[in-house]
């Protein structure tokens, strides 16, 4: 949930998942701002889909293109939006996730990741993820994740949302903070076998 | 005519004179030729008798694997070994030099290696080479004051840690660190929390692979267990692996030179042996 500026910690509450139209949820890294701006073009995508009241809407596969589209040709014009997406959903039974790149550089796949999350979450997922996942396990493995990224991503901070998104609808929690452990023996006096350093 | 310049005796350490002409040349474009580099995952545990160290076995060259089994776990001491990311060539020359300095040092006191002597003796020289010897070491060994496991960084810092990772992969190895270490670990929980960690730098990260080694020390006793996991073999199509016999390829002409006929004698003596 944070928003730093630089090095700084800025804002510390920015929500960073956004329910989109029925079926979607889309998810940022990234600048901030850009992303503000993708929320108001997909906004206007959902609204001229409403109005055309034909029964029919949007779902992921279609809002995955269209942000693929958005993003590749914004990076042609050498004026990138500087995010990588996440965007999940359902849409008749079926299930979806995918990423699109500030580049353009789009898939679908079990389990994505934005900014340190490539570095640190996925080699936790590409182990640990598995088919039918129940939704407790999956936020388990997500808090997993997190709580490594929050260990080691100096960005990071500890108030995160799980959003979920079903057949039903998109659901997103409140932010809470996950527990870290600091007890470690190792930790209470690093240093008494090489004093001195560090 | 008198000799204008006078000799200088050389200064230790390194020689910074090519430097504007590298610069000049790479300017026009001259290439510089790439050195060898363990991209790398190195990690080390602390366990409830003594310490873990575990290495993959790629060594790259820019973006070629140059050496497949590479040894990444140097020996430093009886009860000491490190592991080594970075530059190769500036890895095994600095753990060398330190473990001879150390083989000195334990016939002058008469009495076993200790780490922090290791440790002192490894960043100071990296210290004062201001990061160019391009070394990044987990250092690990067991001693009479306990089991110690630390990193040094090119520049010269070090810490003192429970559990370290190091190199390209150290990132993906963390991530398993981080969500499954525990304090207080046996033997066997320790080997295989490394092994993971270093699988999951092999199939993470691209400067990391081939196989695992793992070096296990103990109070008294050390275990170098050299491919210990072995996750990328090669599979043969065929279980005999391949065989040419005759008739699988169409011959289309033959001709036979006697080579008897081109070779003459001339008197001389035999070669020697």
């Amino acid at each position: 949930m944070g928003g730093s500026y630089g090095s700084t910690l800025r804002y510390k509450s920015v929500q960073r998942l956004k329910p989109i139209g029925k079926h979607t949820l889309l998810g940022a890294g990234g600048e901030i701002s850009d992303f503000q701006e993708i929320v108001r073009y997909l906004d206007e995508l959902i609204l001229y889909d409403n109005m055309w009241d034909d029964g029919n809407s949007l779902g992921p596969k279609e809002v995955h293109n269209y942000l693929n589209r958005l993003m590749y040709n914004r990076r042609n014009k050498f004026n990138p939006l500087w995010n990588t997406l996440v965007l999940g959903g359902v849409k008749n039974g079926q299930k979806y996730l995918g990423t699109v790149n500030m580049i353009g550089v789009h898939y679908e796949e079990n389990h994505v990741a934005t900014g340190f999350g490539n570095h640190l979450a996925r080699p936790i997922f590409r182990d640990e993820w598995h088919e039918d996942m129940t939704f407790e396990e999956g936020v388990k493995l997500l808090e997993k994740c997190m709580l490594v990224l929050l260990y080691r991503d100096r960005s990071a901070v500890n108030k995160l949302q799980i959003a979920k998104i079903t057949e039903e609808g998109a659901t997103i929690s409140e932010p809470y903070a996950i527990k870290t452990h600091w007890e470690l023996e190792a930790f209470k006096n690093p240093a008494t076998g090489a004093v001195g350093s560090w | 005519m008198a000799n204008t310049a006078i000799e200088l005796p050389p200064k230790g350490g390194f020689s910074f004179d090519l430097c504007r002409r590298n610069e000049m040349l790479a300017k026009k474009g001259v290439q510089s030729p790439s050195f060898r580099k363990t991209g790398t995952t190195i990690v080390g545990l602390v366990f409830q008798d003594g310490v873990i160290l575990g290495a993959d076995t790629r060594a790259t060259e820019g973006p070629i694997v140059c050496d497949k089994n590479c040894e990444k776990i140097h020996y430093m001491a009886p009860n000491i070994y490190c592991c080594g990311a970075g530059t190769a060539a500036d890895t095994e020359a600095v753990t060398d030099m330190v473990s001879s300095q150390l083989e000195l040092h334990r016939y002058a006191t008469g009495r076993e290696s200790r780490v922090v002597t290791a440790l002192t003796l490894l960043k100071s020289h990296l210290y004062s080479y201001q990061g160019h010897v391009s070394a990044a070491l987990v250092l690990g060994g067991v001693d009479c004051t306990g089991p110690h496991l630390h990193t040094i960084y090119p520049h010269g810092s070090t810490d003192t840690l429970p559990f370290a990772t190091m190199g390209s992969g150290s990132l993906a190895a963390m991530a398993m660190f981080e969500s499954r270490y525990r304090e207080g670990m046996t033997r066997e929980e320790g080997i295989k929390l490394v092994c993971q960690a270093i699988c999951s730098g092999i199939f993470n990260d691209l400067g990391s692979g081939s196989n695992v080694d793992v070096c296990v020390i103990t109070k008294g006793q050390k275990e170098y267990l050299r491919n210990y996991e072995l996750p990328n073999p090669r599979t043969y199509v065929s279980s005999k692996g391949y065989s040419f016999a005759k008739g699988h390829t169409e011959v289309l002409s033959t001709k036979i030179t006697p080579l008897k006929e081109h070779v003459k004698i001339i008197e001389g003596d035999a070669m020697e042996e």
